[in-house]
């Protein structure tokens, strides 16, 4: 009797685990395939990542794709960490309804909080068309853009926008781990809020910045749906190109880069969790 | 004492319109030791914090020799503070933590006046090293602070304030989380440092002997109020009303009626004492301290009573004495076993008369010493009569 229950337990977990990661085996190992099928297998070869580098399509939205999820990652983690800080110096009846506000757009579907940046961006677009034209009628000396569209500055916000909650999440319980004197003290010992900001609470939180720039800029590289309906026509990330790439012809360079993807987003979760680990372990040490 | 330091005039304090200090008044002299003394929650840490710049008074002066200082940020005032819980930077070692503070400092540059330099790092080194040496710690330098045990946290936590060479040191309660011996070998030392090098100390506790063994001057304070300000011997030996009389030591607080001057009744006896300036017939309360008391055979007492309640206490033995439902602890080195009627006597320096407060009748009497707890209403005026056995 307990032995089929184990029996029917593991069965059902291979079955998730098939289903879960035997696509992405898949296309992993025909991102290695000699020949061009996804079905058949004609011997080992790295033609296809080869031909990556050399497909200008692609590398031009891996290099929008990096540069957006730094950019991103550096402003979402500087603005994060100090409306963390700003969050904390709040009395508690404040900052409770705030911490959900912040909270909502993680759990907003992706597609919600994509379609509306973008109808918030062209409404924006359209009241800034009429305020150029009044404006460069009414003076000579600066001409502004008439016509602004999504692209790159869009998607950048729209990153930035997204990051933010999770910088404030992971900085925000370092915060309230740290002995609310430690700030007192530096002023006390001759520290300006600003020095003692720089010289206290940053080597305090760091753990907690760090971290939360790292998920920012998983974030960031993972996302598809928000960047879709934020870039416009004149950025692509790589999502979006490969993406593009299904609609026509499927290439296996779409295996090639995205298993290039998988691991780089896989490396990098793998660093966050090894991270908060071994905080985890730090910190039961220090209580203990 | 010398000169006036500090002065705090008619300083208040709320919180959300909570009321959390009243009217504070005080003055501090230069170079002395001035403990604030209260109950959790009296507004201690809050009086230390307006003193250090961390909080801002609703209303209220706060003077630092004669000069306004309310807008002074904490960090440009030469008053430095020991934390509550130390607050040592977890990030940096010992060494650094003492040095934090004169790495801060810009003073002007000996040769051209004009220019702020910082402390040459051959000056730090020698400072921090002179402070590892007050404090006990030489070898310690390169420790973490969670590598300290609490004793040697807290004397970073002094060195750490005491390098800068303050003119005024505040420490909140910088013994609280040690153990009994540590605090006594602490206190020791404090006192040491506080008098080799000749600061003024401001310290916070709730601990009514360390406060009376360390301290030139006490302040006394409950639910936002100064209850009384002066000397350990004042404050022990002239208590102002029932919450000092029994908050500092323990004290027999009885009510009584001043019959005249140096003329109290208790019991509807009249006993002898020193004090005077009450009004005729004045209701009063009357303290008396548990080692004041004399026990006597019971015809040569001047009041009788029933011992409920004996605990050896090493030095002497606490006893619990019932007089008509009022209980007073008494401390005598002879042993009176529980159920026995013993007399009692008091010399009259050993009576201390206070005007009723709002205090009164709410301290003093010690019934929840015994296992059987006495409602009472009125024992001071009934005529010493036999009282029913309360045995335990
Ligand atoms: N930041 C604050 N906001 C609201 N109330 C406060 C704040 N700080 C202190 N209080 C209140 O002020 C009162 C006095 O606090 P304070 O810390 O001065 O007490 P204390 O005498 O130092 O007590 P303890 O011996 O427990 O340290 C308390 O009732 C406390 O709840
Ligand atoms: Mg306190």
């Amino acid at each position: 009797m307990k032995r089929k229950g184990t029996f029917l337990s593991r069965l059902f977990m291979a079955l998730v685990f098939v289903f879960l990661y035997a696509p992405i085996a898949l296309l992993i190992i025909f991102s290695f395939n000699a020949g061009s099928s996804n079905t058949v297998w004609k011997g080992f070869s790295l033609d296809w990542y080869g031909k990556l580098f050399h497909n200008r399509l692609i590398m031009q939205s891996v290099y929008t794709t990096l540069l957006v999820s730094l950019l991103a990652t550096v402003i979402a983690t500087v603005a994060g960490t100090f409306a963390a800080i700003g969050f904390y110096a709040m009395r508690r009846r404040v900052r409770q309804p705030l911490m959900t506000v912040n909270n909502i757009p993680m759990m907003n579907a992706d597609i919600v909080t994509g379609v509306s940046l973008c109808l918030f961006f062209v409404a924006v677009f359209n009241g800034w068309h009429g305020f150029a034209v009044w404006f460069n009628q009414a003076q000579r000396l600066f001409i502004l853009e008439e016509n602004l569209h999504l692209g790159f500055g869009t998607l950048l916000i729209a990153h930035i926008g997204f990051n933010i909650p999770y910088v404030i999440l992971s900085v925000g319980p370092k915060l309230r781990q740290m002995d609310k004197n430690l700030v007192d003290a530096a002023q006390d010992l001759g520290c300006t809020w600003m020095q003692a900001f720089r010289k206290v609470i940053l080597p305090e939180i760091m753990p907690g910045i760090v971290s939360g720039a790292l998920t920012a800029f998983t974030m960031s590289i993972d996302d598809f749906v928000i960047s879709y309906f934020t870039a416009g026509s004149s950025a692509s990330t790589l999502a979006m190109t490969i993406y593009g790439m299904t609609k026509k012809r499927v290439s296996p360079q779409i295996n090639a880069i995205s298993t290039l993807l998988f691991l780089t987003v896989l490396i990098l979760l793998a660093i966050v969790n090894l991270r908060e680990a071994r905080q985890e372990r730090l910190s039961a040490r220090r209580a203990g | 004492m010398s000169k006036e330091l500090i002065r705090l005039r008619d300083l208040c304090m709320a919180f959300d319109d909570e009321p959390v200090l009243n009217n504070i008044n005080l003055y501090i002299n230069d170079k002395e030791f001035l403990t604030l003394l209260g109950p959790s929650g009296c507004g201690k840490t809050t009086t230390l914090r307006i003193i250090g710049g961390f909080a801002t008074p609703t209303s209220g002066d706060v003077l630092f020799d004669g000069v306004r200082i309310n807008d002074v940020p904490p960090h440009k005032r030469q008053i430095n503070t020991v934390f509550q819980k130390y607050a040592l930077f977890p990030h940096l070692n010992v060494y650094e933590n003492i040095a934090f503070g004169l790495r801060m400092q810009r003073r002007p540059d000996p040769k051209d006046p004009k220019r702020m330099v910082k402390i040459p790092n051959e000056e730090i080194h020698q400072r921090v090293m002179e402070m590892l040496e007050v404090i006990n710690l030489k070898g310690f330098e390169n420790r973490k602070p969670d590598a300290l045990s609490g004793g040697q946290q807290q004397r970073v936590a002094i060195a750490r304030a005491l390098v800068n060479r303050p003119k005024v040191l505040l420490l909140d309660e910088p013994l609280g989380a040690l153990d009994l011996k540590l605090r006594k070998d602490m206190q020791i030392e404090l006192k040491r440092i506080q008098q080799q090098v000749g600061i003024t100390f401001i310290y916070v506790t709730h601990d009514q002997e360390e406060a009376l063994t360390m301290s030139d001057t006490i302040v006394v304070m409950d639910k936002g109020n100064i209850q009384q300000i002066g000397t350990p011997e004042d404050i022990y030996n002239e208590p102002k009303n029932a919450f000092v009389a029994d908050f500092i030591g323990e004290s027999n607080i009885i009510d009584g009626i001043m019959v005249r001057d140096r003329l109290v009744q208790m019991y509807g006896k009249q006993f002898p004492c020193l004090d005077g300036g009450f009004g005729e017939n004045e209701p009063v309360d009357v303290v008396i301290r548990p080692e004041d008391i004399d026990i006597v055979p019971v015809e040569q007492g001047q009041l009788a009573g029933t011992v409920t309640n004996v605990t050896f206490k090493g030095m002497q033995y606490d006893i619990i004495v019932d007089f008509r439902g009022f209980k007073w602890l008494i401390q005598t080195t002879d042993h009176s076993p529980v159920g026995a009627r013993i007399g009692i006597k008091i010399d009259p320096d050993g009576i201390h008369i206070m005007k009723k407060s709002a205090y009164s009748g709410m301290f003093g009497d010690y019934s929840s010493f015994s296992e059987e707890y006495d409602e009472l209403d009125d024992a001071s005026l009934v005529p010493d009569e036999e009282e029913s056995g309360d045995e335990t």
